[in-house]
């Protein structure tokens, strides 16, 4: 089932074309990546489909809502969420305010109620804690849940920040090159960690990648820009033997003096 | 009970016989510094709010004072001394008569100074850092003009005179009790959780669904209500006041007291408003000069805020984080005990 | 309204834009090289006016002597104003620059009140300046031409020194991305110095004009002027020179007209220019002539 399209959207600064024409189809359960070389326009995609730039062409649907131009606070309300590709923690706060403060939007208690502690948010309250514990719990932060987030390893620092991103109950999540920074053993225990939040949360994962293997070992389909441009869309296979992959990579083989 | 509800019960209870006591027995040279005292722990709390808290940099407190000290002059002043007052231009007819006990009239001021944070928070608040500070100074600088030059309203530049003398210590400590454990209880929920992430990354809170606009809204309308309810009070105290009072200079003195005491901490611009406050009476000598003996120190006017100025300079510079950083006194941490489990309510 | 009285009201408004003006361009340099707003901008603007004064009446010097005397006084003055208050926070978050932006400020007004005296004091215009010429009728101070003439000397230095010379280039590098300059081989923080020192020679410039042209002054005398030129370099596009002329001049002729042709609102002058603010700020914020600064997500 089709639970997002990004139909011809394109991103135009001034004079600059960042994204162009780009289609995107995002199917439920699926786990998609989106590559290219450094430039390409990746993130400039995902803040368009996050609210956070709007296109300057093309539409958006989500469950077959247009949701072209919503603001991001909008659009992760209605199930999209997202990790950042300089990790935005809430530095000065706690690994668990941070994921605390992902429950919020789902809150109906308004502010009066909340600050004189009446019962339905006093209820609400204790059940956002529960599940922000539980979710530390599955991704294995507990322990470290009064820690200031600044203080974490860079490793968990990320998890911590999908971790987030989960608490907001999405549908889909965005995760903007997860694996940055990460040696081989980190990056396998990433790609397994994401394959298992993908089970058990029930999601479509869109994420921005430059390590292959984490792209290869659990991508269903990818997507290759270069230049703002789609070049080439499909299966692991197709794209590793695809020539206009290998040229925007490795760049044309010179001809022989 | 929760232990913590009624140790906080026990303090005020502390607090009111404290009062009892001081009511009756101190000069009232002191008792007036302590009433000040309580209105600026209300002031800088509630300035704190806005901008330690939510990283919004307001500079238009002062106006949101105004707003409450004129709302509640005129509605607790008698009719006879209206008419006084406005002796060049005669007051607006329905305001003539118009008249609130304290309290309702307190809660009115407060009310209005929010609303006039409405009103300039929709357009100004989508604004970042530096234009925000400017929009909001020049806000405060046009509640002023305006203020003095509606005549009919506000009496203009005359100001009001013979303000009645309703602000007592039980007034002003009862409603910094209020204040402080008001904004200390929005700060502790899911609310005040959002507000600090907007402090420390605007983006990353939108993203994590947070709506910008009305979560900076609802602090700068609190943090306004409390404003305008500490003017009210001062206008109370003092028993005269114009446009004049409430230029910048007053909210440069807020700001020092929340820079002091730490910008993330209430507990630290309580602190902070009692020093400071304090400190302008005793640093008076520094304006006026004093007597040892036979022998006489002249003084310096303006040589009292230059000490302060250079103390804002100081602490900005080299201590940053000012007396508390974000640290805040809880009950917990006096007492050392082992924290709640984390899902049963416990402090993170 | 009379055409004399009409000219009188522009000579004014072209006089008033002229001063804004010089004193925008400082905010702006410093902003465009910094992200600061320099508060204490409005405030060395004061200073160079007691200056002067202080040459003049206190010391006898002839004017010329003490404007100049002020005007170099001043340019030390911005370039202690750097070292101490802003290049300490250098890499500190923006709040405690705009903070310590606001301590500079309020300890320079508290300063000239102490040292100087709280009450106005009246700037000894030199008579020359003083002197009325008529024309068509009308008469007008010499100054009120003089102001605009003399600004549109040092404007064209100023463009002439950002468009044409080493150090331009070298300040507009700078603005652009301090770290790709700093590898280019440039001295940021010598060029940082030199765009203070500059705006506050212009601001200086412009105290001592306004002395003559408003001549009582007071130590709080650079506040609205110093809020009203940052709103004018706003309104023009922050960062851009030729931005916070069109800004400067823009604000002081519409100031002049407004109370001109609606004398009513007169006292509601100064508010004025924050309602101007508030109205670019949200149709557009990046002014007239201004650029958009696109934020890396």
């Amino acid at each position: 089932m089709e639970l997002l399209k990004a139909d011809h959207i394109t991103m135009q600064f001034g004079g600059l074309t960042a994204v162009k024409d780009f289609n995107l189809s995002l199917n439920q359960g699926e786990i998609v990546a989106l590559i290219g070389p450094n430039g390409a326009g990746k993130t400039t995609a995902f803040n368009m489909i996050t609210g956070v730039y709007r296109p300057t062409q093309g539409e958006i649907d989500y469950n077959g809502k247009n949701i072209t131009g919503l603001r991001p606070d909008q659009i992760t309300a209605l199930g999209i969420a997202r990790t950042f590709q300089n990790i935005r923690l809430f530095k000065d706060l706690s690994v668990f305010e941070n994921v605390l403060i992902a429950n919020h939007l789902h809150l109906k208690s308004n502010f009066l109620e909340a600050t004189f502690r009446l019962p339905r948010y006093r209820r609400e309250e204790r059940e956002m804690r529960e599940t922000s514990l539980n979710l530390l719990e599955k991704v294995g932060l507990a322990d470290l849940r009064d820690e200031k987030s600044s203080s974490l390893p860079y490793g968990k620092q990320r998890r911590l920040e999908i971790a987030r991103a989960l608490a907001t109950k999405p549908q889909i999540l965005l995760l903007d090159e997860p694996a940055a920074g990460m040696n081989p053993k980190e990056t396998e225990d990433l790609t397994q960690f994401i394959k298992k939040i993908g089970h058990e949360f029930n999601l479509t994962i869109f994420m921005i990648e430059h390590h292959m293997q984490v792209v290869m070992g659990i991508s269903d389909r990818i997507y290759v820009f270069d230049h703002g441009v789609t070049i080439a869309e499909g299966n692991p296979y197709e794209i590793q033997n695809d020539q206009k992959v290998i040229e925007a990579y490795l760049g044309v083989a010179e001809e022989d003096a | 009970m929760k232990r913590n509800t009624i140790l906080t019960l026990i303090s005020l209870a502390i607090l009111a016989i404290a009062i009892y006591f001081i009511d009756q027995n101190l000069d009232s040279y002191k008792v007036r510094i302590l009433n000040l005292c309580a209105i600026y722990v209300i002031l800088a709390v509630s300035m704190n709010l806005i901008n330690g808290f939510t990283g919004l940099f307001s500079l238009g407190h002062a106006g949101f004072m105004a707003v409450g000290a004129y709302t509640t002059a005129i509605l607790t002043m008698p009719q006879a001394v209206k008419l006084q007052n406005f002796f060049m231009v005669p007051i607006a007819k329905p305001l003539e008569t118009l008249n609130l006990p304290f309290l309702p009239a307190l809660f009115v001021g407060g009310l209005l100074a929010a609303f006039v944070a409405f009103l300039i928070g929709a357009p100004v608040l989508r604004l970042k850092g530096d234009y925000l500070a400017i929009a909001t100074l020049g806000f405060g600088e046009i509640i002023r003009v305006i203020f003095t030059n509606t005549q009919t309203i506000t009496n203009g530049a005359l100001g009001l005179k013979s303000i009645p003398n309703t602000s007592n210590l039980w007034w002003t400590f009862g409603f910094a009790a209020f204040t402080v454990i008001f904004i200390a209880f929005l700060i502790n929920s899911s609310y005040g959780r959002a507000l600090k992430a907007i402090r420390e990354d605007e983006t990353a809170a939108q993203s994590m669904g947070i709506n910008l606009f009305k979560h900076k809204m609802l602090s700068f309308m609190v943090g306004a209500f409390f404003a305008g309810i500490g003017g009210g009070l001062l206008g109370n105290l003092l028993g005269t006041i114009d446009p004049n009072m409430f230029r910048f200079f007053l909210t440069y003195n807020l700001l020092l007291m929340i820079i002091l005491g730490g910008m993330g901490s209430i507990t630290g611009s309580i602190i902070s408003a009692f020093i400071i406050t304090i400190a302008t009476e005793v640093l008076r000598f520094l304006d006026d000069g004093m007597t040892i003996g036979s022998l006489t120190i002249p003084g310096i006017t303006g040589l009292r805020m230059v000490v302060f100025s250079a103390l804002l300079m100081i602490v900005v510079l080299f201590f940053t984080q000012g007396l508390m950083g974000t640290k805040e006194f809880t009950w917990n941490k006096l007492l050392n005990r082992s924290q709640k489990p984390l899902a049963k309510g416990g402090r993170s | 309204m009379s055409l004399a009285t009409f000219f009188q009201h522009l000579a004014n408004g072209i006089s008033l834009g002229s001063l804004y003006a010089l004193i925008a361009i400082g905010y702006t340099l410093v902003y465009g090289i910094l992200r600061l707003i320099n508060f204490a901008h409005g405030d060395v603007f004061m200073m160079a006016t007691y200056f002067a004064f202080y040459g003049i009446a206190i010391f006898a010097l002839p004017w010329y002597i003490s404007f100049l005397l002020a005007i170099i006084l001043t340019g030390i003055l911005g370039y202690f104003l750097e070292a101490g208050a802003y290049r300490p926070l250098r890499n500190a978050p923006k709040i405690s620059l705009l903070i310590s932006a606001i301590g500079a400020s309020y300890l320079l007004e508290n300063l000239a009140t102490v040292l100087f005296g709280g009450r106005p004091k009246s700037f000894p215009t030199p008579k020359i300046f003083t002197d009325m010429v008529t024309i068509h009728g009308v008469a007008i101070q010499k100054l009120t031409f003089f102001i605009p003439v003399v600004t549109l000397i040092f404007l064209f230095f100023l463009l002439y020194l950002i468009n044409h010379t080493k150090s331009g280039i070298a300040m507009r590098a700078v603005a652009k991305d301090h770290e790709t300059a700093s590898i280019m081989g440039v001295n940021v923080n010598r060029i940082i110095t030199l765009v203070f020192v500059i705006g506050s020679l212009l601001a200086a410039v412009g105290g001592i004009m306004w002395g003559m042209k408003f001549p009582s002054i007071q130590p709080l005398m650079g506040v609205m002027p110093g809020l009203k030129a940052f709103i004018a370099a706003v309104i023009g596009g922050i960062g851009n020179v030729k931005g916070a002329v069109i800004g400067g001049f823009l604000l002081g002729i519409t100031e002049i007209m407004l109370i001109a042709f609606l004398p009513s609102l007169s006292g509601y002058r100064d508010a004025f220019a924050f309602v101007l603010l508030i109205v670019i700020l949200l149709i557009k914020p990046t002014g007239i002539i201004g650029e958009k600064i696109a934020e890396k997500v």
